[in-house]
């Protein structure tokens, strides 16, 4: 199964896994100290074929010290990680692995044919040049230096490097930094057809709307925690309610004592209104002004999932 | 893909892997460097450049001689300390170094590459003095003395590698080109490498024996017979020394950095 897999197709997500499967893999009761500071209190984690999952959280919260624990670049105060069945800090587990990680520069003195040759030399069975070339969309570019390529181009080299060894396990840190909308949907479409393919994919990654659009599975980490974790709707019905948006006469304060309201501030010209229910609150606020236009009703975004979580979070944290 | 597959089949790499990745890594290795101009210019260029001042200048055969010995051990010195030091520091901050240990590189082939890459910049360097030297110098060398010399400028690729990763963990990557400089240009001159060390200050002679790269260049100096009066057991066992104390001190920050990174 190395190259007719990997379909360039948009394929949807894949639904959450089932239990019975065997975890690509896991981390499990782990903890990861620096210095006084603890990283990770007691974190579990498992990532099955065929599933995306996003890691998300607030800067410090622990998402890089897990990544940096499966791919075997540090090793765990406590519990255990494991992957592939083995221990990431072999040789032999990293050949099933591919990651992309931040780099801030790379050797811009090598043409991209040669670093995907390099790379290639690192695996045993590599997939073909031509295959990488394509996958990544990197077609008229493999004699570019990389220092000459663009922000973009050289994520999709990175990306490219990550499948050299036609991976089980993907990693990808923030993969579409610095990439315009086209090619960042164009990127996005490659990651599904990696899922399609079986591959797991491990994502994190700052831009919500990304882990909306490609995760099977979130999990939100804080603080070394997993304080939720479940499919993007899952997520952000923890957010619960809806989202009122219009122009309205009525005095803010008054809205805000109507039934079910949560929140109410003042987006330009408009309202915007959270609440439990939104029909008895517009009910009310319609009976009130006549005048009401430019109505909108949302379902609350991840970002207000993800925001609540990680605050409701905080607020527990000080009440203990 | 079920289940089964997921579990890890024991890989067992062959040694035709372990050559083919080393291969790949030093070639790639080498051929960064050789385009990074700035790299390879400087490095090449300022033992040759020295070499046409002082050594041609003072074609005595002698002077000339000596310095083909001393400016080839200048050399390698300046390809350990930039090629190392330097790129090393850059691929560790900059989140290179990271990915390639993500990736199934064996790790021994990242240092091991770019020491080999190194040495080939000082034998380009060895080989561009022997013919300036031998042709418009009128120095007399045996084969055997050109052998010996290869062989003892390659012996320094160890204990200025290790310097090279000390400095590598120590120095940020934009500070690294300088502090380089501060180290290496200020200890060959008063270790003789760019005048003979007959013609320093005295108290500079003195001091010499504290620098490794004095003891390297005694090496290359007795193949023809300019090496200050001693034996050359006493300079092969300084710079073994020198070596582990790197090293030492490496692999300490190393851990400490490791432990809180």
């Amino acid at each position: 199964m190395s190259t007719a897999m990997l379909s360039i197709e948009p394929i949807t997500a894949r639904p959450a896994p089932l239990p019975y499967r065997t975890p690509v893999a896991q981390l499990r009761n782990v903890t990861r100290r620096y210095g006084k500071v603890v990283a990770l209190k007691g974190f579990s984690l498992a990532i099955y074929p065929g599933e995306v999952v996003a890691l998300l959280g607030p800067n410090g919260a622990g998402k890089t010290t897990a990544v940096r624990l499966l791919l075997g670049l540090l090793s765990a105060h406590g519990g255990q990680v494991t992957v592939l069945g083995g221990d990431p800090r072999e040789d032999s587990t990293r050949i099933r692995m591919g990651a992309m990680l931040q780099v801030s520069r790379v050797p811009e003195m090598l043409r991209v044919r040669e670093h995907i040759d390099l790379f290639r030399g690192y695996y045993p069975n590599p997939l073909p040049a031509a295959e990488i070339v394509r996958l990544a969309q990197l077609e008229g570019l493999e004699n570019r230096l990389f220092g000459k390529l663009s922000g973009g181009q050289k994520q999709r080299v990175l990306f490219g490097l990550a499948l050299c060894g036609d991976p089980d396990l993907v990693f990808l840190d923030e993969p579409t930094v610095g990439m315009d909308i086209e090619s960042r949907r164009a990127l996005w479409d490659r990651i599904r057809a990696l899922s399609a393919a079986g591959k797991a994919v491990l994502l994190t990654t700052h831009y919500l709307e990304e882990a909306d659009q490609l995760a099977s599975r979130v999990v939100v980490i804080h603080e070394g925690r997993t304080v939720a974790q479940g499919t993007p709707a899952e997520i952000r019905h923890h957010a619960g309610g809806r989202r009122i948006r219009c122009i309205t006469r009525l005095d803010a304060a008054w809205v805000r004592r109507l039934p079910g309201v949560t929140d109410v501030s003042q987006d330009r010209e408009a309202l915007l209104i959270h609440a439990a229910a939104p029909e008895p609150v517009l009910r009310e606020m319609l009976a009130a002004d006549a005048t009401l236009y430019g109505l909108e009703i949302n379902a609350a975004g991840l970002e207000e999932a993800f925001l609540s979580l990680t605050q409701n979070h905080n607020a527990e944290e000080v009440t203990q | 893909m079920n289940s089964a597959a997921v579990m890890a089949h024991p890989h067992k790499l062959s040694a035709g892997y372990y050559l083919h990745a080393l291969t790949q890594e030093t070639r790639y290795e080498f051929l960064s460097r050789l385009r990074l101009r700035a790299f390879s210019l400087s490095t090449i260029g300022f033992p040759v450049m020295f070499y046409l001042f002082f050594g041609l200048t003072n074609s005595h055969g002698n002077i000339a001689a000596y310095l083909i010995a001393t400016y080839s051990c200048f050399g390698m010195i300046a390809a350990c300390l930039f090629g190392i030091g330097v790129s090393v520091s850059q691929e560790r901050m900059q989140g290179w170094l990271d990915l390639k240990l993500a990736s199934p590189m064996p790790r021994w082939t990242y240092l091991t590459a770019k020491i080999a890459s190194c040495a080939a910049f000082a034998m380009i360097i060895v080989t561009i003095l022997l013919v300036l030297g031998i042709l418009f110098g009128g120095v007399h060398i045996t084969a055997m003395q050109i052998l010996a010399l290869y062989g003892v400028t390659l012996a320094g690729a160890v204990p200025f590698s290790a310097m090279g990763v000390l400095i590598a963990l120590l120095v940020p990557p934009n500070a690294a080109p300088a502090i380089i400089n501060l180290i290496y240009l200020p200890m060959s001159f008063a270790s003789g490498l760019w005048v003979p060390i007959r013609y320093l200050p005295h108290w500079m002679q003195h001091f010499a024996p504290v620098m490794p790269a004095y003891h390297y260049g005694q090496l290359a100096l007795a193949i023809f017979g300019f090496a200050q009066p001693g034996a050359a057991s006493q300079h092969w066992s300084a710079l073994t020394g020198f070596t582990c104390l790197m090293l030492g001190g490496a692999w300490w920050i190393f851990a400490r950095s490791e432990a809180r990174a």
